[in-house]
């Protein structure tokens, strides 16, 4: 894939950045940090999440003040800490978490800001009539009386992109745009930035997918721990070697060598609970299982069960070869289950907390209680261990959680089950929404818990991560399992057939 | 039986109307606040501020309508503090609140001891005299209820009226709901939440203000200790009742009057010799309960209600 236009007309920058520096106490999140956009053009920001780019995107748009450093779009300096100043100079940001009041409506959202607050009307007709002709110019396609709350991700993404577009904006700056999208809605996307391209507007594309920035952006910035570390043009680079600069050095996937299966840790025979139907299933000591499918089609009910959220309702289920008498959550961590939960969020972390509460949410009676009294000072100790084994980026133990960018809560969580030796680890999707560096980080080591004989249930989207970790996989499709398949023993193809469904008729 | 009789004279509609009136003032107050995502719980005790400084003002020598713009500045003053507190400050919308009314309340009283140490009953004033609307006031059961009242239940109807517009028909408006929505779109927009918040908690609590000053100078001609007695929380539940819209809060204000002047008028038919008039006065807050239950399933609640906002922060 080709970018379109080439930003070839290099006059004055549209946007130019000086030696931007920025400090938040003693973490320098930008370091001396220059470019310049020009008209036409499209330039990727690439980087680990944490390596500065939405530091440097808020300090362009005024959000927070740059240490040192100058701003100048089209020529004119933007004064520091006001975001109305970009604004007015054209320069227009999609937000990552939008910035949208779900109950107002599209117009509403979108007129906010742009009349004077003494102004006796709004103009409604006024407004729309511009939205719609802006729609229909942009190809974004969206209904101005329609209430924000009740559309979809990808719509209100358009609402966004109108935002600015009202604004009169010549420069575009996307926050990581595609991470809340399907394919389809991608795609859209950016048949939109194209067409802005071709209208002479420039764009800042924020992202850490290399296939992206690949197929939209003309030239790439890559950021690392808050430097400037590389500037190619895309027609001369190619992913290998942006992924490697971005993570400062070669990406290592982590071996897994075949290996014998241990004793039969957990076994389901037909067994049903919520969404789950008939499931038979077995967890093997020192194997990966990997269950393959698209989300939604039993994965959670199956989690559930198995980490005691959910009863079962028939069938077996047998631990280690007994079948427990009673299950719920407390029986599954003390039978050494460890979960990575689906949603780190929800129902992984709680926000509020700091990391030393979170780190000992599911052993603080056991491990952390003495006589019914906390011992912070165990339980502290046992964070920083934690932090450092794992590598957990954060100021220290007594930081709120909400603080840390996925990647490191993640590799809390991550640590959280692993230093509890668990004999079953179940992965729900441990690696969405992770950056290639933590990626990696968590597959290394959940290979090295199934080296050292646990037993570890992966369930995943991403197909290319079932494959290339699982020692067996199964499918899932409207609550049914597929048989298993030893690695290497069957397609992507193959295991596509049965992700839409094809076989269960055979097997059942 | 008689419920129909009063259902249908126009003086149990003027009552309703005038019992309404405080409770609009206060209602269209709270939910200003609210629409800017800050909740006001210090309505009851500025309502008792604003009762005491129209009166005590006019008392003093000053006219009637400076009696009303003391008790909206007094209003301001207590919103002002407010608003330090919960937006900037970002302290706990609850417990400001509380503490403001109880602050407003005790104040009230203290000012009131050393202003007349020595009184036993409080004095009186020239109230609000009701005004006959030319023609309108001719109309049959609607000319009496609504257009022979008083000067400040007109000024209620026009409030409640020119706030609806304001939130819905102007950028300020709608900068005020997007506030109580999603403060970051405000910010995002270049336009400062602080300021916007600030102005809507300091603005109704200068009309929670005038609605208790309604009591002192209309509705009644003096002042005593318990005369808001708990009006402003019916209004809290008034701003949920009324989903947050002017015109369905001043409904819903009417219809808590209306029960309120029935459970009177009640008391006195034959069913008042029967059950005991405790009943009676309980009915309009049971039938508001009611309503409350009824009406505030499909309500949206500003999104960003009581949620403070710090720039920068995740």
């Amino acid at each position: 894939m080709t970018a379109v236009g080439q930003g070839a007309e290099r006059g004055t920058p549209v946007l130019r950045m000086e030696g931007i520096t920025k400090r938040f106490g003693s973490v320098t999140a930008n370091e001396g940090i220059s470019f310049s956009l020009y008209e036409g053009e499209v330039i990727a920001l690439l980087g680990e999440n944490g390596a500065g780019k939405t530091t440097l995107m808020n300090i362009l748009f005024g959000q927070y003040s740059a240490d040192e450093g100058v701003v100048e779009a089209f020529g004119q300096p933007l004064p520091a800490g006001a975001p109305r100043a970009a604004l007015d100079a054209g320069v227009g940001m999609v937000h990552q978490h939008f910035t949208l009041a779900d109950n107002l409506t599209v117009w509403e959202n979108i007129t906010l800001g742009t009349q004077g607050l003494a102004a006796l009307s709004l103009r409604p007709a006024r407004v729309k009539a511009k939205i719609r002709d802006l729609s229909k110019r942009f190809h974004l396609a969206v209904d101005p009386d329609a209430r924000v709350g009740n559309l979809t991700v990808g719509e209100r993404q358009r609402v966004e992109i109108l935002k600015a577009l009202y604004r009169e904006a010549r420069v575009l700056i996307l926050d990581e745009p595609t991470a809340v999208l399907t394919p389809q809605e991608t795609d859209a996307l950016f048949a939109t930035l194209r067409e802005a391209i071709a209208m002479g507007l420039s764009i800042v594309f924020i992202s850490h997918k290399l296939h992206e920035v690949m197929a939209i952006a003309h030239r790439v910035l890559v950021l690392r721990h808050g430097r400037l570390v590389a500037e190619r043009q895309v027609a001369e680079t190619h992913p290998q070697e942006l992924a490697s600069i971005m993570v400062g050095g070669d990406v290592g996937t982590p071996d897994v060598p075949a290996m014998p299966a241990g004793p039969a840790l957990l076994t389901l025979s037909k067994a049903s609970a919520g969404a789950l139907r008939d499931a038979d299933l077995t967890l093997f000591a020192g194997q990966i299982t990997g269950i393959a499918g698209v989300s939604g089609n039993g994965q959670g009910a199956l989690s559930d069960l198995i980490s005691g959220v959910l009863a079962l309702q028939s069938g077996r289920m047998e631990i280690a070869g007994k079948a427990p008498d009673k299950w719920d959550a407390r029986r599954a961590i003390a039978h050494g289950i460890g979960r990575i939960p689906e949603d780190r969020h929800k129902t992984g972390t709680i926000a509020d907390f700091d990391l030393t509460e979170n780190a000992i949410l599911e052993t603080y009676q056991s491990d952390f209680a003495r006589a019914g009294w906390m011992d912070w000072t165990k339980a502290r100790q046992h964070t920083e261990h934690l932090i450092q084994t794992y590598d957990v980026r954060c100021p220290g133990p007594e930081t709120r959680i909400r603080l840390l960018s996925g990647g490191n809560m993640q590799k809390l969580i991550l640590g959280r089950v692993l230093e509890e030796n668990p004999q079953i680890i179940l992965a729900n999707q441990p690696v969405r929404g992770l950056d290639i560096g933590a990626v990696n980080y968590v597959h290394s080591r959940l290979a090295a818990a199934r080296e050292g004989g646990s037993a570890v249930l992966l369930i995943s989207e991403d197909l290319d991560e079932i494959m290339k970790l699982s020692d067996t996989i199964h499918v899932m499709s409207e609550g049914r399992l597929s048989p298993a398949f030893a690695r290497g023993a069957i397609s992507a193809s193959e295991l596509g057939k049965w992700m839409a469904g094809q076989g269960f008729e055979d097997a059942s | 039986m008689d419920l129909f009789d009063i259902l249908l004279s126009a003086s149990f509609w003027a009552a309703a109307i005038r019992i309404a009136s405080p409770l609009i003032f206060a209602t269209i107050g709270e939910l200003i606040c609210e629409r800017a995502g800050v909740l006001n719980l210090g309505i009851e005790g500025i309502m008792v501020a604003g009762a005491f400084a129209g009166w005590i003002s006019v008392w003093a020598g000053l006219p009637l309508w400076g009696g009303v713009a003391v008790a909206l500045l007094v209003g301001m003053a207590f919103g002002a503090l407010h608003s330090v507190l919960s937006v900037p400050f970002g302290l706990s919308q609850h417990v400001v609140g509380v503490g403001i009314t109880l602050l407003a309340t005790s104040v009230t009283f203290y000012t009131y001891r050393v202003v007349l140490p020595e009184v036993s009953s409080p004095p009186k004033i020239q109230a609000f005299q009701p005004y006959e609307i030319p023609l309108l006031s001719d109309i049959p059961l609607l000319g009496p209820a609504l257009f022979s009242q008083t000067p400040l239940t007109y000024a209620a109807f026009v409030l409640a009226l020119i706030t609806g517009l304001v939130l819905f028909r102007t950028p300020l408006g709608l900068a005020v709901r997007a506030a109580g929505e999603n403060p970051s779109a405000v910010a995002a927009q270049g336009l400062s939440v602080t300021a916007i918040r600030m102005g809507a908690v300091i603005v109704g609590s200068g009309f929670m203000a005038v609605g208790g000053a309604f009591l002192t100078m209309s509705a009644f001609d003096s002042f005593f200790f318990d005369m808001v007695g708990g009006r402003g929380w019916i209004c809290i539940a008034l701003v949920v009742f009324g989903a947050w819209r002017p015109g369905k809060a001043v409904l819903g204000a009417i219809l808590f009057a209306a029960f309120d002047a029935l459970q009177i008028r009640v008391q006195q038919t034959s069913l008042g010799t029967v059950i005991p008039y405790q009943i009676f006065l309980m009915m309009p807050y049971v039938l508001s309960i009611l309503a409350l239950v009824l009406m505030s399933r499909s309500a949206q609640v500003p999104a960003a209600l009581m949620v403070p906002f710090n720039k920068g922060t995740r």
